[in-house]
C-alpha cells in the first residue's frame, strides 16, 4: 500500500481547485478549495451524495467543463507537467483518460462503435486504418466483449449497457492512460453487470500499472474497491484516508452520518419483527397464483425485437413476438408481513407490482385480497371497486409521481376527496395537517408545487397520499431509489415507523437487496418473470440457495465498516 | 432495411390514394357543373352532355370516383376553359419554370441557412447568435408577398439592378433549346452565356424571395439541433478523448443534429410550394402556380384542382425522400 | 456591439411588449370605425396616389381613398378571420388529438389517417384548393384557413398526450380513484393544455398570413372592403411606376401583427415552463 507522505511523486495532484458554475441563480461554486492527489498505480475512491462537486472536479482535471462553468483557481499536475485547466476541448492530456456514467448515452448513436474506438486509437498513436481496426477487435476481446468482430459494427442501440460500458473502457484504454478517471461508470447497471466491469476495471488497472479514481455516491463499493478515500460534500473534501482508517474511525460527523445511512447487506439496522400469531400460520392478505402477464412487440421480427430477445434469453428459443413478463408468479403475503421483492431490470418485478395495484390486467392467473379474486375487475374500473381503499402504491421517481399543477396538499388530499368519507373542508385540512405531520413534512411547504420541494420532501408527500386513506397493503416500487443515501436511510427509518404504527403490509419492490435487508422480513427473487427463490431475508442473504441469487448476493460491495457508529440524524 | 423503404412506399402510395379521393371531392364541390369546366371552350350543348356521361355524372358518386381514377390514371386532367388546351399539358409546360424557382431558392437557403444555424450553435449568445435569431424572427414574421414587393422597390425600382418582374427572361431574350426546361442548365448546355446570365437576373430576385422565407426555419431548426447535440452525452466523450475539433463538430455532432434538419427540409418545402404561388404574382413567372391563379380568378376550375393534385404528389415524393434519406443515415429508424 | 449584450435581457421584455402590441391591435380593430380620420371607402379621384402627408398619414390609393383609414378598418377583418379560424381549429383540433392519444386503437388510426391526408398537401395549396371548390366568400377563407390548421392542433394535443398517458403521476391519479373521464378531464388535459395555447398563438400568425395570402391571390375578401392583404395586391400594380405606399404601410402593418403574435407565443412558452414559475 503506498503511504501518502512518500517519497513516491505523485501521478496527479489537485491543488486548491475552484470552479465556479453560471446558473439562473447566479455564480455558484460547484468546487471549492479541493486538493487531492493520487499515486501511480493506487484506485482511489470520491464518495459524495448529488452536488458534493465530485463530477465537476473530474471535468475540470479532463479539461471538458461545460460553457457554464469556469476554474476560478487551483491548479493540477499530472506527471510533473501543469495542466491547462482554461480549455473546453480536451486537449494535452496524454495519459488521462474517463469513462462516464449512462455509457449507452456516451456513444455516438448512428456510428459503430468500433469505428469510434478506431477514431479514438488514431488520435492516440500513428496507426493505419487496418493496423488501428485490428487493435480495436484486440482491445474489445481484452474488455471481454464476445464476438469482438461482430461487435465491432454494432451501433450503440443495439448493445446492453454492460456492453456499452465495456466499449467505453475500450476507448479509454485506447488512449494509453496512466491514470483513469471512472465517473460513476456502474450507476444505472444491474448489480450484477455491475460487478462484471468493477471487477474489468481493477483487473485491467492492476495488468497496467494504471491508477484509477473511482467516483461513486454508492460508499460500500468504494470502500471495497478502493485503497483510499476522499469523502465530498458541497464542493469541498471533507475528510481524506485510508480507506479502512475512514471507514472504521471517521473524523468527520459527515462521514459518519454517511457511514450509518449506507445499507448493509451483512450488519446494521434491522427491521422490527412482524407479529404473527405464534405459530399459526395466519389467513394470507393477498394470495396470487399462476399470475402472468404478456405484451406483444409491434415490430417483432425486426432488429430490435431480436436483440432483446437474444439478451433477455440467452440460448433459448423463444417465441419472439411476444414478451412473457410476468410468468406463472404464485406467493403470498400476511397481514403486518414486510416482503422485498428483487430483481434486475427486466425481470418483472415492476409489472408483477402494477398488477398487483391493479393498473393492468393479468393475462392469466388469479389475485386474492382477502379472499376476493380482484383480478376479475378490470383495471379502468378498478378507480371505484372497493379494494381501491385497500391497495395503495408509493412510486419510483418522486417528481414524476406528483402532478406538477398540484400543490402538495392538493395531492395529499386528492384520496380523500375522491374515496374517503368527506366531512367538510375543515375536516380535510385537519386530516391533511395530520397526515403531513405524520410523514414528518413541515406544514409551511403543503402550499408547494413539486418544483420547489426537495427529492425527500417529494417522497414524504407521495407517502403521505399513499397512506392517507389507511389502506391495509402497500406496494412500494423502488420509493428510494432516486433519493441521496442519507435522505434514503431518513425515508426507509419512516416507511419502517409507519409500517408499525399503521399495521401495514408491506410489498417492497427494489433492485438493492442491501436496502430490503433494512426494512423486510421476507424476501422474493424475481428473474425472467419467475419467482426463482423466496426465503427470510437474513436466512437468504446469508446462504443463498438458486444460483441467480447466489451471484446477486456476491455481486453487493462488502466495505468493512466500524461496529460502533454514531447515528446522527441527517437532513433531508 | 429495404423492407422499411419498401414500406415507407407503400405508405405514400396510400397517401396518394387519400390526395386523390380529396381533390375528388374538391372538384364535385364545385359551385356549378363539373361538366362545363372539363369541356372545355366552345363546349357546345352536345359537347357538354357528352362531358356529363364522361364524367359519370348521372350516375352513383363511386362510379363518378372510379370515373375519375381512370381519367387520372390515363393522365385526363380536363380542359381549361382559358387556355383552351389539357390541363396536364399546360402543367407539364409550366412545371420546370416553377421547379427552378423553388430548386433555386431552397438551394440558397441550405447554402445560407444551415452553416449560419451551426455558426449560431458553436457560440451561443454571441453578437452572431443573436444577430441570426433576430433575422430568423423577422423572415419568418415577413409575408412572402411583400418581402417580394419590398426587394423590387429597393433593387428595381430604387437602384435599378434587377430587371422589371416580367418572367424568365425579359423581353428580349430568346429561351434555350429545351434540354431539361430549366433555362440555367439548358442555357449552360448550348453554350449560350447571354442567356444563361439573363435568366440568372430574372431568376434573382423571386428566388432571394422565396429563400428569405425557408431561411428563417432552416438556420433555427439548424441551431436549435445543433446546440441539443453539442450538450449531449457523446459530445462530451469526443471532447474528452480528445477527437480533432473538426471531427468533433462536423461527423460527431452535424451528423446527428442533420436527422432532424432533414425533416425540417421536409416542412420548409411544403411551405416553399405554397410560398411559389405568391411569388409567382408577384414577379410574373409563367410557373404552375401562376398558371392556377389565373385560372382561379377566371372561374377555371379545371386547372385549379389539377394543379392542387400535382403539387400535393410532388411534396408526397419529397418526403418519401427525405423519410428514405432519415432512414439510410439513422441505424435506430430500423430498429424503433 | 453593446446592444447586443442587452438582447438577452430583452426577452422577457419583448414578450410583454408583444402582449401590448397585441392588446393595442385588438382595440384598434374594435374601434377603428370610430378613429379613423377618413372614411376608408370614399373615394376621390382628384387626390388619387397621393404620398404621405399630413391629411393623409400613409398617403392615397388609386381612386384617392386614405390608405391610413384602410389599414385600420382591416385590422378588424383580418384579426376576426384569423381569430376564428384559430378557434375552430383549436376546439376541433384539442378534441380530436386529446381522444386520439388516449384511446388509441381505430380512433386513433382513422384520425391519424384524417390528419395525413390534410397534411399530405402543402397547406396553402390545400387552402386555395377549398376556396376554390366551396366558393370565393370569406366565410371559405375561415372554413379553409381552420381545416388546413386543424393537424397541427391534433399532432400537438396527441403527443403531449402520449407522453403523459402512462406517466406515474397519470397512474396514481388512478389509484387515488379517478375514473378514466375525471384522469383526462382533470389530470391530463390541464398539463396538455399549456403548449396548445403556446400552439394557438403561433398559429394565429400563421393564420393571419394565410388569410393575407389568399386575398392577395383574389380569393374571398373583394374590393372595396379594406384587408391588408388585398391592399397590398392593390399597391402592387404600382411597384414599377414607384408608388410605394399603397402596398408599404398595409404590409409593415401585417407583418407587426405576425411578430407580436410570434413573440407572444415565444413569451407563452416560458411562462408556462412550471420550473420557471
Amino acid at each position: 500500500m503506498m503511504s501518502e507522505i512518500g517519497a513516491i511523486e505523485p501521478l496527479l495532484e489537485i491543488e486548491g481547485l475552484c470552479v465556479n458554475i453560471a446558473s439562473r441563480r447566479g455564480n455558484v461554486a460547484a468546487v471549492r478549495n479541493v486538493s487531492l492527489s493520487v499515486a501511480p498505480g493506487e484506485i482511489l475512491g470520491v464518495v459524495g451524495e448529488s452536488g458534493s462537486g465530485k463530477s465537476v472536479t473530474a471535468l475540470a482535471v479532463i479539461g471538458i467543463l461545460p460553457a457554464a462553468a469556469c476554474v476560478a483557481q487551483g491548479r493540477v499536475r499530472f506527471a510533473g507537467r501543469a495542466l491547462d485547466l482554461t480549455g473546453r476541448h480536451g486537449g494535452d492530456r496524454d495519459g488521462l483518460a474517463i469513462i462516464f456514467q449512462n455509457p449507452r448515452a456516451a456513444l455516438n448513436p448512428i456510428r459503430p462503435v468500433g469505428r469510434q474506438l478506431v477514431d479514438a486509437l488514431r488520435v492516440h498513436s500513428s496507426l493505419s486504418m487496418g493496423q488501428a481496426t485490428a487493435r480495436a477487435v484486440e482491445l474489445l476481446k481484452q474488455v471481454r466483449i464476445r464476438e469482438p468482430v461482430r461487435r465491432f459494427w454494432s451501433y450503440p442501440f443495439e448493445l446492453s449497457g454492460g456492453m456499452c460500458q465495456r466499449v467505453m473502457i475500450a476507448i479509454a484504454l485506447a488512449c494509453e492512460p496512466r491514470l483513469l478517471i471512472a465517473d460513476e461508470p456502474t450507476t444505472g447497471l444491474d448489480v450484477t453487470t455491475q460487478k462484471a466491469i468493477i471487477d474489468l476495471i481493477v483487473a485491467l488497472a492492476a495488468r497496467r500499472g494504471m491508477a484509477t479514481v473511482l467516483i461513486t455516491h454508492d460508499l460500500a463499493l468504494a470502500g471495497e474497491r478502493c485503497s483510499r478515500l476522499a469523502v465530498m460534500q458541497g464542493g469541498q473534501v471533507v475528510e481524506i484516508g485510508a480507506t479502512a482508517e475512514v471507514l472504521s474511525r471517521p473524523r468527520e460527523p459527515y462521514t459518519r452520518s454517511l457511514i450509518a445511512a449506507t445499507p448493509r447487506a451483512d450488519q446494521g439496522a434491522r427491521p422490527p419483527e412482524s407479529r404473527t400469531l405464534g405459530g399459526l400460520v395466519p389467513k394470507p392478505l393477498l394470495l396470487v397464483e399462476g399470475l402472468c402477464r404478456d405484451y406483444r412487440l409491434r415490430n417483432a421480427g425486426g432488429t430490435a425485437a431480436r436483440a432483446w430477445a437474444r439478451l433477455s434469453h440467452p440460448g433459448e428459443a423463444r417465441r419472439i413476438d411476444i414478451v412473457r413478463a410476468v410468468d406463472k408468479v404464485t406467493f403470498r403475503l400476511s397481514a403486518g408481513e414486510s416482503v422485498g421483492l428483487v430483481g434486475e431490470s427486466g425481470s418483472g418485478k415492476s409489472t408483477l407490482a402494477a398488477l398487483i395495484v391493479r393498473l393492468i390486467d393479468p393475462s392469466a392467473g388469479s389475485i386474492l385480497f382477502r379472499g376476493k379474486d380482484i383480478g376479475a375487475i378490470r383495471a379502468r374500473d378498478a378507480a371505484r371497486a372497493p379494494h381501491r381503499r385497500e391497495i395503495q402504491m408509493v412510486f419510483q421517481d418522486p417528481s414524476a409521481s406528483l402532478n406538477p399543477r398540484h400543490t402538495a396538499f392538493a395531492a395529499i388530499a386528492e384520496p380523500i376527496r375522491r374515496l374517503g368519507p368527506l366531512a367538510g373542508n375543515r375536516q380535510l385540512d385537519i386530516v391533511v395537517r395530520e397526515l403531513a405531520e405524520m410523514v414528518e413534512l413541515a406544514p409551511a411547504l403543503l402550499t408547494r408545487l413539486p418544483h420547489q420541494l426537495s427529492g425527500g420532501e417529494k417522497a414524504r408527500v407521495g407517502i403521505a397520499r399513499a397512506i392517507a386513506l389507511r389502506p391495509s397493503l402497500l406496494v412500494l416500487d423502488e420509493p428510494t431509489a432516486s433519493l441521496d443515501v442519507r435522505v434514503q436511510a431518513v425515508i426507509l427509518d419512516l416507511l419502517a415507523k409507519l409500517r408499525s404504527e399503521f399495521e401495514l403490509t408491506y410489498l417492497f419492490v427494489s433492485h438493492d437487496l442491501a436496502v430490503v435487508r433494512r426494512i423486510c422480513d421476507r424476501v422474493l427473487v424475481m428473474r425472467a418473470g419467475c419467482i426463482v427463490e423466496s426465503g427470510m431475508t437474513e436466512q437468504l442473504l446469508s446462504a443463498p440457495t438458486h444460483p441467480y441469487t447466489k451471484e446477486l448476493v456476491a455481486a453487493i460491495p462488502h466495505a468493512v465498516v466500524s461496529r460502533e457508529h454514531c447515528h446522527t440524524a441527517p437532513t433531508g | 432495411m429495404a423492407r422499411l423503404i419498401a414500406r415507407r412506399f407503400v405508405g405514400a402510395l396510400a397517401v396518394v390514394a387519400s390526395v386523390i379521393v380529396v381533390t375528388f371531392f374538391l372538384t364535385r364541390a364545385l359551385p356549378a357543373d363539373p361538366a362545363v369546366y372539363f369541356a372545355g371552350i366552345g363546349g357546345t350543348k352536345e359537347a357538354i352532355a357528352a362531358m356529363r356521361v364522361k364524367l359519370g355524372l348521372d350516375r352513383g358518386l363511386l362510379t363518378q370516383f372510379f370515373v375519375y381514377v381512370r381519367a387520372l390514371a390515363e393522365g385526363d386532367l380536363g380542359h381549361s376553359l382559358t387556355t383552351g388546351h389539357p390541363v396536364l399539358d399546360d402543367l407539364a409546360r409550366r412545371l420546370p419554370a416553377s421547379m427552378e424557382l423553388t430548386i433555386t431558392a431552397l438551394a440558397l437557403a441550405a447554402i445560407v441557412g444551415l452553416p449560419a444555424g451551426i455558426a449560431a450553435a458553436i457560440r451561443p449568445n454571441s453578437w452572431l447568435d443573436h444577430l441570426i435569431r433576430l433575422v430568423a424572427t423577422f423572415g419568418v414574421a415577413i409575408p412572402t408577398f411583400f418581402m417580394g414587393l419590398m426587394l423590387l422597390h429597393v433593387f428595381y425600382f430604387v437602384l435599378g439592378w434587377a430587371p422589371p418582374p416580367l418572367g424568365r427572361l425579359g423581353s428580349f431574350a430568346v429561351p434555350p433549346p429545351h434540354v431539361t426546361g430549366f433555362y440555367l442548365i439548358d442555357s449552360l448546355l448550348s453554350g449560350d452565356l447571354s442567356t444563361f446570365f439573363a435568366a440568372i437576373a430574372q431568376l434573382a430576385l423571386p428566388a432571394l424571395t422565396l429563400a428569405l422565407f425557408a431561411v428563417a426555419p432552416l438556420a433555427r431548426a439548424t441551431r436549435a439541433a445543433m446546440i441539443e447535440v453539442l450538450g449531449s452525452d457523446f459530445v462530451r466523450t469526443a471532447r474528452a478523448i480528445p477527437l480533432s475539433r473538426a471531427k468533433t463538430l462536423f461527423i460527431y455532432a452535424l451528423g446527428n443534429a442533420m436527422l432532424p434538419v432533414l425533416t425540417t427540409i421536409g416542412m420548409v418545402f411544403s411551405f416553399l410550394l405554397g410560398a411559389n404561388v405568391l411569388v409567382e404574382k408577384v414577379f410574373g413567372w409563367p410557373g404552375v402556380g401562376s398558371y392556377a391563379i389565373d385560372a382561379l380568378i377566371a372561374a377555371d376550375y379545371a386547372p385549379v384542382q389539377g394543379f392542387v393534385l400535382l403539387i400535393a404528389i410532388l411534396y408526397i415524393l419529397l418526403n418519401l425522400f427525405i423519410d428514405i434519406a432519415v432512414i439510410i443515415a439513422d441505424p435506430r429508424a430500423a430498429g424503433v | 456591439m453593446e446592444f447586443a449584450r442587452h438582447l438577452p435581457y430583452m426577452q422577457p421584455r419583448a414578450g410583454s411588449g408583444s402582449l401590448i402590441l397585441i392588446v393595442a391591435l385588438g382595440l384598434v380593430g374594435v374601434v377603428a370605425p370610430w378613429i379613423a380620420p377618413q372614411d376608408p371607402l370614399a373615394t376621390n379621384v382628384a387626390v388619387a396616389l397621393k404620398p404621405p402627408s399630413s391629411i393623409h398619414w400613409f398617403g392615397t390609393d388609386a381612386v384617392g381613398r386614405d390608405v391610413f383609414s384602410r389599414v385600420l378598418i382591416a385590422t378588424r377583418l383580418d384579426l376576426s378571420i384569423a381569430a376564428t379560424a384559430v378557434a375552430l381549429a383549436f376546439i376541433v383540433g384539442a378534441a380530436a388529438g386529446t381522444i386520439s392519444g388516449y384511446f388509441g386503437g381505430w380512433i386513433d388510426a382513422a384520425i391519424g389517417r384524417l390528419t395525413d391526408t390534410i397534411m399530405a398537401f402543402p397547406l396553402f395549396v390545400l387552402a386555395m384548393g377549398i376556396v376554390a371548390a366551396a366558393g370565393n366568400t370569406v366565410a371559405n377563407i375561415v372554413y379553409a384557413t381552420a381545416i388546413i390548421n386543424i393537424p397541427t392542433y391534433i399532432r400537438v394535443a396527441r403527443a403531449e398526450v402520449l407522453v403523459r398517458r402512462d406517466a406515474p403521476f397519470i397512474q396514481a391519479a388512478r389509484l387515488v380513484g379517478n375514473g378514466p373521464p375525471r384522469v383526462l378531464a382533470f389530470h391530463l388535459f390541464p398539463n396538455v393544455l399549456p403548449p396548445l395555447v403556446v400552439q394557438a398563438s403561433l398559429n394565429m400568425s400563421y393564420a393571419i398570413l394565410n388569410a393575407a395570402g389568399l386575398s392577395f391571390i383574389g380569393l374571398g375578401v373583394r374590393p372595396p372592403t379594406p384587408e391588408w392583404g388585398i391592399m397590398v395586391a392593390d399597391g402592387a400594380a404600382f411597384i414599377i411606376s414607384g408608388e410605394w405606399w399603397v402596398w408599404l404601410f398595409p404590409g409593415l402593418v401585417l407583418t407587426g401583427a405576425v411578430l407580436a403574435f410570434n413573440i407572444a407565443g415565444d413569451g407563452l412558452r416560458d411562462f408556462f415552463d412550471p420550473q420557471k414559475r
